[in-house]
């Protein structure tokens, strides 16, 4: 089991979550965070003086896939995510030791994702 | 830079209208001679002022239902927009609007004197429809241009969150000039509608808030949806407003000026008929209320916050052409129709124009039923009264009354369309309409104005007061020079 966690820009979040679900991924989460990298601050000026933001809003995007399924997850990610301009964001993967459902208890690879409906079931 | 040398040229070309009328004043001082007017021209003028500045807080009520139906990143340019278009609007209403509005004999196309509100005589002659009251000049003038300004506000609520900021600067210099006093005139300054056809339009239902309107229609068939508006399938989303609060005081707001708006334009107080035109419009703001919630209820089973707000507003812009020919029961009547077609009005534009606010139903519907009411339900005594057509339809039986309301209804849309459509499209072609794809991501509180109207929304509290180490001591490539990311994805 992998997590993808992914720094991407807020507008490309929808077409990645709508391409995930009908791929059957629909269990994510996003974290609207804020951070530094190579793109630029932004600069307010108000009522003569500056104050330059260099921390800019990103959307975290989280979600645990089975191995085989990390590169597909990936894949959607940088197809969706990828504008050529500086502060597109960066993915990383990391290993997970183990996984639980809350409600029933099972736990491993079962729980994570592609529910054999899930595509079908719109999620408004 | 294009931006910036055109705003200046804007601006110097106010400037230099400052320097003409030099030593050109107190008319109003030389007409009292001793000093001392008859009591009537003071009471008048009394009651003129404060409608008028009743009037004028409705700039206030247009910022705050902006606002409040704006996005929290869009929040501050209204306020910016409103002031600098407000005081556009003065300056060019007192340099030729007045005069092209009043300044012509009756039946006019287009009035001829009266410019920087000199040299004009008796005034009781030189502004003929404005003879029937004796307040001072300057009391008519101020009134006149408040509704210049609330017509001026009208065009820009469709427009949120994408345009420009200098198209407000350039198009309501040519409204307040040209537009809106041409127009106006025709139907409220003794022009050629109001005399010549006997359309009756007794504060502006037509004059004010269907020609603002209009330009609104004209505006956003040029600009655009706003980035997000319709999906993939083409059909509607919503974009929420991120203060219905601030939208309600906005909404309240504009009901208490529209005391000023409409008793007020009975330009005395005399004869106590603005006391029954206050009545009147009430009334008719009441059952609007009411009209939209239960029509919205019907619709989709909740209160809609908003429609309660929008159904006033339509109902108040719906009695504006009526409140002085009719009775308070028609105004509920009125009313409570107008808060019915803004619901459907809403609804039906929505799946093809984005409209932040819904101006368009709002007073551009609700402005075309008003004038067409007054076809409906105008009292005959009150006709003559005013000594404006004749009676509506439920008084005398003949379509007469509404045929002329329907032929100023669609003269005063096709000038006003025809105008304004001309005025973006050159804009469009030669400065631009509309905002980047990345200045509208952002907001166009930062990427017009430099700054946001909620800082802690947007900067980290970190950055906000300053913890740590100053940018500068670090190896970070940015903090040498730190520019605004307008070459850049700001988000």
């Amino acid at each position: 089991m992998k997590k993808v966690e992914a720094f991407i820009r807020h507008e490309a979040f929808e077409p990645i979550r709508m391409e995930l679900l009908s791929l059957g991924f629909p269990s994510l989460s996003i974290t609207e965070v804020k951070g530094s990298g190579r793109q630029k601050g932004i600069t307010e000026r108000y009522r003569g003086a500056e104050l330059t933001n260099y921390l800019r809003p990103k959307v975290k995007l989280e979600c645990v896939v089975a191995d085989r399924d990390v590169q597909t997850i990936v894949d959607t990610i940088l197809k969706h995510a990828r504008t050529g301009a500086v502060g597109d964001g960066k993915v990383f993967v990391l290993p997970v030791e183990e996984s639980y459902r809350v409600r029933t208890g099972e736990s491993g690879e079962e729980v994570l994702q592609a529910h054999p409906d899930a595509a079908a079931a719109p999620t408004g | 830079m294009r931006r910036t040398s055109l705003v200046r040229a804007v601006l110097l070309g106010l400037l230099a209208l400052l320097v003409l009328p030099v030593g050109a004043m107190a008319d109003t001082f030389d007409a009292a001679g001793a000093g001392v007017l008859p009591d009537s021209v003071g009471i008048n003028s009394m009651w003129v002022v404060v409608a008028a500045c009743l009037v004028m807080f409705m700039q206030a009520g247009f910022a705050f239902l902006e606002i409040g139906f704006s996005r929290g990143k869009n929040s501050g340019t209204v306020v910016a927009k409103i002031l600098t278009n407000f005081s556009i609007a003065a300056i060019m209403y007192w340099a030729v609007g007045f005069a092209f509005a009043f300044g012509g004999d009756l039946g006019h196309v287009i009035g001829t004197h009266g410019f920087f509100l000199r040299d004009f005589g008796d005034p009781q002659k030189a502004f003929p429809i404005m003879g029937l009251s004796d307040a001072t000049i300057e009391a008519k003038w101020w009134f006149q241009f408040v509704f210049c300004a609330v017509s001026l506000a009208i065009v820009w609520g469709t427009t949120l969150e994408r345009i420009k900021f200098g198209v407000y600067i350039i198009y309501s210099v040519v409204f307040a000039a040209l537009i809106y006093p041409i127009a106006s005139g025709w139907v409220f300054g003794g022009g050629w509608l109001q005399v010549n056809v006997g359309m009756q339009d007794f504060a502006g239902s037509t004059a004010v808030h269907l020609i603002g309107a209009t330009g609104a229609l004209a505006a956003v068939l040029l600009l655009g949806a706003r980035k997000g508006k319709y999906g993939a399938d083409g059909k509607p989303r919503a974009i929420p407003g991120h203060n219905m609060p601030l939208f309600g005081l906005g909404v309240l707001i504009l009901w208490l000026g529209w005391f000023g708006f409409n008793p007020g334009s009975t330009l005395g107080a005399l004869d106590g008929r603005f006391t029954e035109v206050l009545l009147v419009t009430q009334m008719a703001a009441a059952a609007g209320v009411l009209g939209a919630v239960v029509t919205n209820y019907w619709k989709t089973k909740t209160i809609d916050i908003g429609m309660c707000g929008n159904g006033a507003i339509a109902a108040l812009v719906g009695i504006t052409a009526p409140s002085g020919y009719v009775e308070p029961w028609a105004g509920v009547v009125i009313g409570f129709v107008a808060g019915v077609i803004v619901v459907f009005g809403v609804y039906a534009i929505d799946k093809v124009i984005d409209d932040p606010v819904g101006a368009l139903s709002a007073h551009g519907l609700a402005g075309i039923w008003g004038t067409l009411a007054c076809g409906l339900f105008t009292d005959p005594k009150l006709a003559a009264f005013n000594g404006v057509g004749k009676g509506g339809l439920f008084y005398t039986g003949s379509f007469e009354q509404l045929g002329r309301q329907a032929l100023g209804v669609v003269t005063v849309f096709a000038f006003v369309f025809a105008c304004s459509y001309a005025t973006f499209w050159l804009i469009k072609k030669t400065y631009g309409l509309r905002v980047s794809e990345e200045e509208e991501d952002a907001g166009l509180d930062i990427s017009e104005h430099g700054m946001y109207g909620y800082p802690e929304q947007f900067i980290p509290v970190p950055e906000l007061v300053g913890y740590g180490a100053a940018p500068t001591a670090t190896v970070a490539p940015a903090a040498a020079a730190p520019v605004p990311t307008n070459q850049e994805v700001p988000a």
